[in-house]
């Protein structure tokens, strides 16, 4: 046993999900390891996002059980796949981005980070009402969230356009404010669908510090998305590789990437090429 | 017995009218997503020309049967042309400009050329109820019973044969001709379309145009049916087309003629059997129920939401 | 339009296009303005109309042919010198700042300028200033559904008529006062929102319009036919109209005039209700302006841009569009009310589509970025209504024809561009272009 699996923060199992006749998960079971990196990998089409929107409630899962343990000892669990979309974020604290950003683009990057605390915001406006009448619990909470997005803003270096619409930000900083954001809701657990797709090696290093920033400074949990193994592998404490639905490896960095079938699935390449590929893979993670 | 089946040849004539209304609808939101709101006064105009026509030839004097078949042919394809001249040019003048802008701005246009449309008509041809009488008599007694009898007449018939015929032609030139194609690739990717060498704006001023010639179909049956026309019908029969063509998915040209049935039998129905005031209210309160649990309407394909 | 291409052939391009232009017109026109049906004792009948359609073609092809000479196919064209002549368009926020408190204190002194300059049409004046401030009212209570939400509403005609009913009704029945009746008619109007929402507002975009444009008619339609209840298409007369703190604007004794030892004078009670009618509005556009500044404001806003990402960072949406719904059914409600207790007489005439578009038209033509915009459009077009009443019958397609064209001018409206609702340093407008436009 993994010390992933002894003390999860969220356990995934015997997941499936089929759209029709088409199986998209096919008994998947994982765990995410508290205050740790997982990464969830494999070819194109193997059913990662999948994964994510069950996790994060925007499908609903045809079997299986998703559980969120957000104390160390024990306490309260949540049955995600039992909560509508919203909830997840509001309830259990599960925070994700999108593969294709979803920003509110005409809104300004402060304000994006503010519609983040909505929830919290909204109990201190004592339900806009108290907001309409100017309490002044409302006016320290609005301080409080504007030196929380100002926190985040600072660490992804977009402090100087905080008043800049979203859709103005150049791509690589689009990715890291809806890190930013999804980092306002205060999670338990943070869901990255291809956080470093469609960055160049500077930003990419820039994002590694991030996460790992997150994880070591926050004590946040991370699940990400991956296509690019550099990230991958360097900043990684557990993989996961999904093959057509189904997981085909589960360990370290280290020992995904030793692991034949991984490189053959994901590459879809021959055994006897198999040697080649791994050269390859090792060249990339250095 | 007998009542329920006239009320459903009625309803069938009526909501014939409505599917090929509702075809118009059904395309051009298909095309550009948006509603066509000026469509049902592209019908009331087809309506009037239609009337003008007939008044023009003096075919109410006719005596020749051959003759009297002949102009009307005449005034169908006279109301189709105009009327698609019509359905060009406000596609031209109010949607056009607009493409790829502002989703609401087209709806605003639209509304406004339904003003204009109307207030246009009104203007030249007066606000008044135009009668006429009819020309196509005659049809078939069905069954009698208790001195009730159910009439099948030859304007009926001529809508249902007419309706059947536009709908597989029409289904035809969607799936078979290069202009059809030329659309579903428009309605899938309209700047793929065009990079691919599709003149999107020509397909898409053909797609109006087509709407507008079923749209004069229905017209001129409608104005020999009924025989009673103004300026303000086509408010009430685009809203009740475009409800039918809501209701059968849009997009989706079986759904349109299929929701333009329903609308037809469910109004026609209603006022038979129930309250001719409230008939409205039954053929939109169905609209609603069948969205709320069917929110692509019958045979529409459903939307996933892509995260 | 290349600069190597000569002037004549220039001309005879224009010339060729202006010729095609009126020859679609005269299809157009043909049989509408050359024949003229007419209906007769003995039947159809037809007047012939030449000449009239000779000018209306010819309308066209000069129109069009000036517009291709001096606009269209020229390398100077007639509309940049104008725009140059003219002093630059002001931007949004400062035009805003300056433009706002202006309108604002001309609002107020309406009343004293119109008695003082135009005294014979003071009446006139002020009637029509509160037919605009009841469709500005409208508009920024629309305007929370449309332009904040991106919902698009098309049914709103519904909560104006329920709230003119709420009163008319409470007022006939129960004899309920005006002051009494307007709170409960805005609430009432809020509970129709939040009842017809609540199964129509998980639709999509156009599937939203056309159920709100039904509930709007269904709506009227059952005030038409309850004629125990409603008086049907007769309406319901002798609405109460409101009192000052208790005052009736009436000839006796116990009357506002005689209370304030003024002379009375029917013109009282409008300069009341164009108060009344003010501060109503004004209430409306303070607290749109407040809630755009808290979270539910921002929620609002959010959910217009992105539902998925709103939805990812916990927020309900379906309670957030319900709470647009109902807050911008509420002030369609007090309008209402207004109307009825102004106008005195109400009827399902008052609540037909027309109305909705009108209002909608009023806040896209305004542009969605701003209330400011709303103002502006309510003014251009109930007051230019107004200015072309002797165009008689062709004031409705003027008015139609105005819809088109300012549209196809400025697309995204007049007073485009949106304020944050919160800033650190500076606050910057963001472009119309980026601003989301809803999917509902």
């Amino acid at each position: 046993m993994s010390h992933w699996d002894e003390n999860p923060v969220l356990s995934v199992e015997h997941l499936t999900m089929r759209f029709g006749g088409l199986v998209a998960i096919d008994d998947l079971s994982f765990s995410v390891g508290r205050g740790e990196i997982t990464a969830l990998i494999g070819p194109n089409g193997a059913g990662k996002t999948t994964v994510f929107n069950c996790i994060t409630g925007f499908y609903k899962p045809t079997e299986g059980r998703i559980t969120l343990h957000p104390h160390v000892d024990g306490g309260e669990t949540f049955l995600l796949e039992r909560m509508a979309d919203h909830e997840i974020a509001r309830e259990a604290h599960v925070a994700r981005t999108f593969q294709n950003i979803r920003l509110f683009g005409g809104m300004t990057v402060l304000e994006n980070l503010m519609v983040a605390q909505h929830n919290e915001l909204m109990k201190a406006s004592a339900w806009t009402i108290g907001g309409v009448l100017g309490i002044s619990g409302f006016r320290s909470a609005e301080h409080e969230a504007m030196d929380r997005a100002k926190y985040w803003l600072d660490h992804i270096g977009l402090l100087d356009r905080a008043d800049d619409p979203a859709a103005d930000l150049p791509y690589g900083a689009q990715r890291r404010l809806e890190i930013a954001r999804a980092m306002c809701t205060e999670p338990v657990l943070l869901c990255l669908d291809e956080p470093a797709a469609g960055l160049n090696p500077r930003e990419s290093n820039q994002l590694n510090e991030l996460l790992r920033y997150i994880r070591n400074e926050h004590g946040i949990s991370i699940l990400l998305i991956e296509h690019d193994m550099s990230v991958v592998m360097q900043i990684s404490d557990h993989v996961v590789v999904l093959d057509y639905g189904c997981k085909i490896s589960d360990g370290t960095a280290e020992e995904v990437r030793n692991d034949p079938s991984v490189i053959a699935a994901y590459l879809g390449v021959e055994d006897d090429e198999v040697e080649d590929v791994e050269a390859e893979v090792e060249g990339a993670a250095k | 017995m007998e009542y329920f089946v006239q009320q459903l040849i009625n309803g069938i004539t009526t909501g014939s009218i409505y599917g090929l209304i509702a075809i118009g609808y059904t395309m051009v939101y298909g095309i550009i997503g948006m509603i066509n709101f000026a469509h049902g006064e592209i019908f009331m105009l087809s309506t009037f020309i239609a009337l003008i026509v007939i008044t023009a030839l003096g075919i109410l004097g006719m005596s020749s049967v051959a003759l009297i078949i002949f102009a009307l042919l005449l005034v169908l394809v006279v109301a189709m042309v105009l009327t698609a001249v019509w359905g060009w040019a406000v596609e031209r003048i109010a949607y056009r400009p607009l493409r790829g802008s502002f989703r609401l701005a087209p709806l605003i246009t639209a509304i406004g050329m339904s003003i204009v449309l109307q207030n246009f008509v009104q203007i030249t041809q007066g606000a008044r109820v135009k009668p006429l009488q009819p020309i196509v008599s005659g049809g078939y007694t069905l069954m009698e019973k208790d001195g009730f009898q159910v009439a099948l007449s030859n304007m009926q018939i001529i809508i249902v044969v007419l309706t059947v015929g536009l709908m597989t032609a029409f289904s035809l030139i969607i799936a078979r001709t290069p202009l059809g194609r030329a659309q579903r690739a428009c309605e899938q990717d309209r700047r793929m379309a065009s990079l691919l060498g599709i003149n999107v704006d020509r397909t898409i001023s053909l797609t109006f145009v087509m709407g507008a010639m079923l749209a004069a179909v229905a017209g001129v049956m409608y104005l020999l049916n009924y025989g009673v026309i103004d300026f303000y019908i086509g408010f009430v029969a685009g809203v009740k087309a475009f409800t039918a063509a809501v209701l059968g998915g849009i997009g989706s040209l079986p759904g349109a003629m299929l929701g333009g049935l329903l609308i037809g039998l469910i109004e026609t129905f209603w006022s038979a059997y129930f309250s001719v005031e409230y008939k409205d209210v039954a053929a939109f309160s169905i609209l609603a129920i069948v969205l709320i649990f069917l929110p692509s309407g019958l045979l529409g394909k459903p939307e996933v939401e892509k995260v | 339009m290349t600069a190597n291409v000569s002037a004549s052939d220039r001309f005879a391009g224009s010339v060729k296009d202006a010729a095609i232009a009126g020859a679609i017109a005269l299809g157009l026109f043909g049989p509408f303005i050359g024949l003229r049906t007419t209906a007769d004792i003995g039947g159809l009948g037809i007047n012939t109309r030449w000449g009239a359609l000779a000018i209306a073609v010819g309308v066209v092809f000069l129109g069009r042919l000036l517009l291709n000479l001096f606009v269209w196919r020229t390398d100077n064209p007639i509309t940049g010198m104008i725009a140059r002549a003219m002093p630059k368009a002001p931007a949004g926020g400062k035009f805003g700042k300056v433009f706002g408190p202006l309108m604002l204190a001309l609002a107020f002194l309406l009343p004293a300028i119109t008695a003082y300059m135009f005294p014979q049409h003071n009446r006139y004046i002020l009637d029509l200033a509160i037919l605009v401030l009841t469709y500005v009212m409208l508009g920024w209570g629309l305007y929370i559904v449309v332009g904040l939400a991106g919902l698009l509403d098309l049914g709103y005609v519904a909560f104006y008529a329920v709230g003119a009913y709420s009163y008319a009704l409470l007022a006939q029945y129960f004899g309920w006062s005006f002051w009494l009746c307007l709170p409960v008619a805005g609430i009432l109007a809020a509970m129709w929102g939040v009842t017809l929402g609540f199964p129509v507002l998980r639709l999509r975009g156009d599937y939203l319009a056309i159920v709100t444009l039904a509930f709007g008619e269904i709506i009227r339609v059952v005030l038409l036919n309850w004629y125990n209840f409603t008086g049907g298409p007769n309406g319901i007369s002798g609405i109460p109209r409101p009192s000052f703190f208790g005052l009736e604007f009436s000839r006796d004794e116990n009357g506002f005039a005689a209370f304030f030892g003024l002379d009375y004078s029917a013109i009282h009670r409008i300069i009341f209700l164009y108060y009344l009618i003010l501060i109503l509005a004004l209430i409306t556009n303070l607290v749109t302006l407040r809630l755009r500044r808290l979270p539910i404001g921002r929620a609002w806003e959010a959910l217009r841009e992105d539902e998925i990402a709103c939805r990812s960072l916990g927020i309900n949406t379906r309670n957030t569009k319900l709470t647009a719904f109902a807050i911008g059914a509420m002030f369609g409600g007090f309008a209402g009310s207004f109307f009825a207790t102004r106008q005195g007489f109400i009827s399902p005439e008052s609540f037909v589509f027309m109305e909705s578009a009108l209002i909608l038209a009023i806040v896209v033509l305004g542009g969605l970025g701003s209330q400011l915009g709303v103002v502006i459009a309510a003014v251009v077009m109930i007051g230019g209504f107004e200015l072309f009443r002797d165009l008689a019958e062709y004031r409705m397609l003027v008015f139609g024809l105005a819809m088109v064209l300012i549209m196809v001018w400025r697309p995204r409206g007049l007073i485009s561009s949106r304020q944050p609702s919160v800033f650190l340093k500076e606050r910057k407008a963001v472009g119309a272009e980026l601003v989301g436009e809803g999917h509902g």
